[in-house]
């Protein structure tokens, strides 16, 4: 088995435009959770409406691609106000149920035979981003060493990488304002932040809608990349990725769920290449493990990693232990 | 312990013993202005005060069958220590958490300042300049205390989402709202707790944290909901200090205490609840002797009635 071929598919992985829309999703996850103390369980329900909102402006409505990305962020509002509005004066509880539960009506929809001259239905809808590959600077691929990349994949990389560092920069910038403290200050206690005249509803609005455009930012890339969406691209699992990405990273910190989903990539794409080379090298008996297996594998391992870390490392990689012990008490 | 330690103790308690004295015996340019704001005043339930800051009519909130509490008219004199006293479920704090939005009344309306602030949420009541802090310490503990004072300051303009990605416009009001936030930390001696996260800190200095926050606010009144619960008696006096300070400033102060030696050393006016009524109210000599307030505590006229069943 070639080790240098399996850690350059994993760094591939680690570095891919994947890795850099789920950072993204998470950042926005992280704007619910870590910052305002949200229980959002359904951000992969912004993916969905930023994905489909995109793809339908552009294929049934004929908006240029990058008015179809704004209608994809603006749906992603329009759905928080509409989780947020009944659900942000009760309890947590009730946003995380509401959400859980919205991703999955929403991929029902979209799925639905009702929708689908407009959303295709199981099918999905294909090729709504070829203007945004027509822009593509690169000629040709880039070559280090062992490490390939297309020139495809470089523009993707390129821009998605950068809308995510740019919306960590303005993550950095809300927290470390006065805008931040209070959203902090929510996690921490939102009747304190009531007792100092602080309108706690409209911060956690706030913070709701800004992190579900992030999500639907996150989805709208995820089309373009893939040139082709179908509901069941949607499923909840996408959103407890985005969890783990985010605690794996470190919740509460800005650079947490960019350092998340490299790792939780890298880890993803190193297991299953290292597995297939094991087995096609005659390692692994053919009994205990089949090819088709490896998916699975390749998760059950993470989230052993996962336990291992919560259990070493209970604030993520780079969380910051004493902040978390204070929880604990 | 030495013989010369031993005496220096007994030294500094006498001082201190010393000091009380001479503070009793001279009360405060704020206690004395109270007093003759208050002379005046009859002690029957419900009586108007020259200058209320706060007038609450017919408050009423019950939770299924127990009426928690029924206030038919209560003022609060502006520039007073107000105690609230009573026993346990007489419906103090519920009457708390009711003028600060907390709770909502099933029927009353109540004014702060000459405007009517009914139905009010709590932010704006916070806002309009009445502050509260709670029974149940909520310090935020993963801010420092710096963090916890500057949230307390009003009108910051980068608290607005899109106002707070302009540094330049806020800048300058956060340094001043951090210095005036470092001098409410150095008047409640925390000045050491600065950086170190709220969640650090014992339960006493949680008190003083949040009392100073609430000043942040710059509210005319502020309402202290068990200020000195579980609080050792040295910080205890320190808290007593800072409250009668505020007092002299010309804040007004409510409090809910059960300590009555607290009480009686340092309120202007007490206000005796009981079955989320208010049975009683004058100054603290008189409620003292009160025969409603004995009963409710004491519960002299049951312990009469089962020695005299005939």
């Amino acid at each position: 088995m070639d080790i240098l071929a399996v850690l350059s598919v994993a760094i591939r992985g680690a570095l891919g435009p994947e890795a850099a829309i789920y950072a993204l999703a998470a950042i926005g996850l992280n704007m619910h959770f870590g910052y305002t103390g949200l229980l959002n369980f359904g951000q992969v329900g912004f993916m969905l409406v930023g994905a489909y909102g995109t793809a339908i402006s552009v294929l049934s409505f004929g908006f240029p691609l990058w008015a179809g990305v704004l209608v994809g962020m603006a749906c992603a509002v329009v759905l928080a106000l509409i989780l947020g509005v009944p659900t942000l004066r009760l309890r947590g509880d009730y946003l995380a149920i509401a959400t859980i539960a919205a991703a999955e009506v929403l991929r029902y929809v979209y799925r639905s035979s009702f929708a689908e001259p407009v959303t295709g239905g199981v099918y999905g809808l294909v090729q709504f981003a070829g203007s945004f590959y027509e822009l593509n600077p690169f000629s040709g691929p880039l070559e280090l060493g062992p490490l390939r990349f297309g020139d495809r994949a470089l523009w993707l990389m390129t821009v998605a990488w950068g809308i995510t560092l740019l919306a960590a920069v303005l993550v950095w910038l809300l927290i470390h304002s006065p805008w931040g403290r209070v959203l902090r200050a929510v996690r921490e206690d939102e009747e304190a932040a009531r007792s100092l005249g602080k309108n706690v509803f409209a911060y956690k609005m706030q913070a709701l809608v800004l992190g579900g455009v992030l999500g639907a930012l996150a989805g709208a890339l995820l089309a373009i990349n893939s040139q082709a969406i179908t509901p069941d691209a949607f499923i909840p699992i996408i959103t407890f990725y985005l969890w783990t990405i985010m605690i794996l990273g470190g919740a509460s910190r800005v650079l947490g769920p960019i350092i998340g989903s490299i790792v939780f990539w890298f880890l993803l794409t190193f297991l299953d290449a290292f597995l297939r080379g094991a087995m096609s090298a005659g390692w692994i008996p053919g009994g205990l493990l089949v090819p088709s297996d490896i998916g699975a594998v390749r998760f059950a391992a993470v989230g052993l990693g996962l336990m291992l870390l919560m259990m070493f490392r209970p604030a993520g990689l780079i969380g910051n232990r004493k902040e978390l012990r204070l929880d604990v008490r | 312990m030495s013989d010369d330690t031993h005496a220096e103790i007994v030294a500094q308690r006498e001082a201190v013993v010393e000091q009380e004295r001479a503070h009793e015996a001279e009360p405060s340019a704020g206690a004395r202005r109270a007093a003759q704001a208050l002379a005046g005043v009859a002690n029957t339930p419900g009586v108007a005060k020259p200058d209320p800051i706060l007038v609450a009519d017919d408050m009423a909130r019950h939770f299924g069958g127990v009426r928690a509490v029924e206030v038919e008219h209560l003022e609060v004199q502006r520039g007073t220590i107000t105690a609230l006293i009573g026993p346990n479920g007489a419906g103090k704090s519920t009457f708390f958490n009711l003028i600060t939005g907390f709770d909502r009344p099933d029927s009353g309306r109540w004014a702060f300042e000459g405007r009517d602030i009914t139905g009010r949420p709590p932010h704006r009541i916070a806002r309009a300049g009445m502050v509260r802090t709670f029974q149940l310490t909520k310090a935020l503990t993963r801010l420092t205390s710096l963090e916890n004072l500057m949230l307390g300051a009003t009108g910051q303009r980068g608290e607005g989402m899109l106002a707070s990605l302009l540094r330049p416009s806020w800048a300058a009001q956060e340094a001043q709202i951090t210095s005036r936030a470092e001098e409410l930390l150095d008047r409640f001696n925390l000045t050491h707790m600065r950086d170190e996260f709220a969640g650090t800190m014992s339960g006493g200095q949680r008190k003083l944290l949040e009392m100073a926050r609430a000043l942040m606010v710059q509210p005319q009144m502020i309402l202290l909901d068990e200020p000195m619960a579980g609080v050792n008696p040295a910080l205890t006096q320190s808290l007593l200090g800072h409250i009668e300070a505020l007092r002299d400033e010309g804040m007004t102060i409510v409090l809910v205490e059960h300590d009555m030696d607290v009480i009686m050393s340092i309120s202007d006016w007490v206000v005796c609840f009981a079955q989320g009524q208010v049975i009683a109210e004058g100054r603290p000599d008189d409620i003292r002797k009160d025969s409603a307030v004995i009963d409710a505590y004491l519960g002299t006229h049951r312990a009469l009635h089962e020695e005299d069943p005939s």
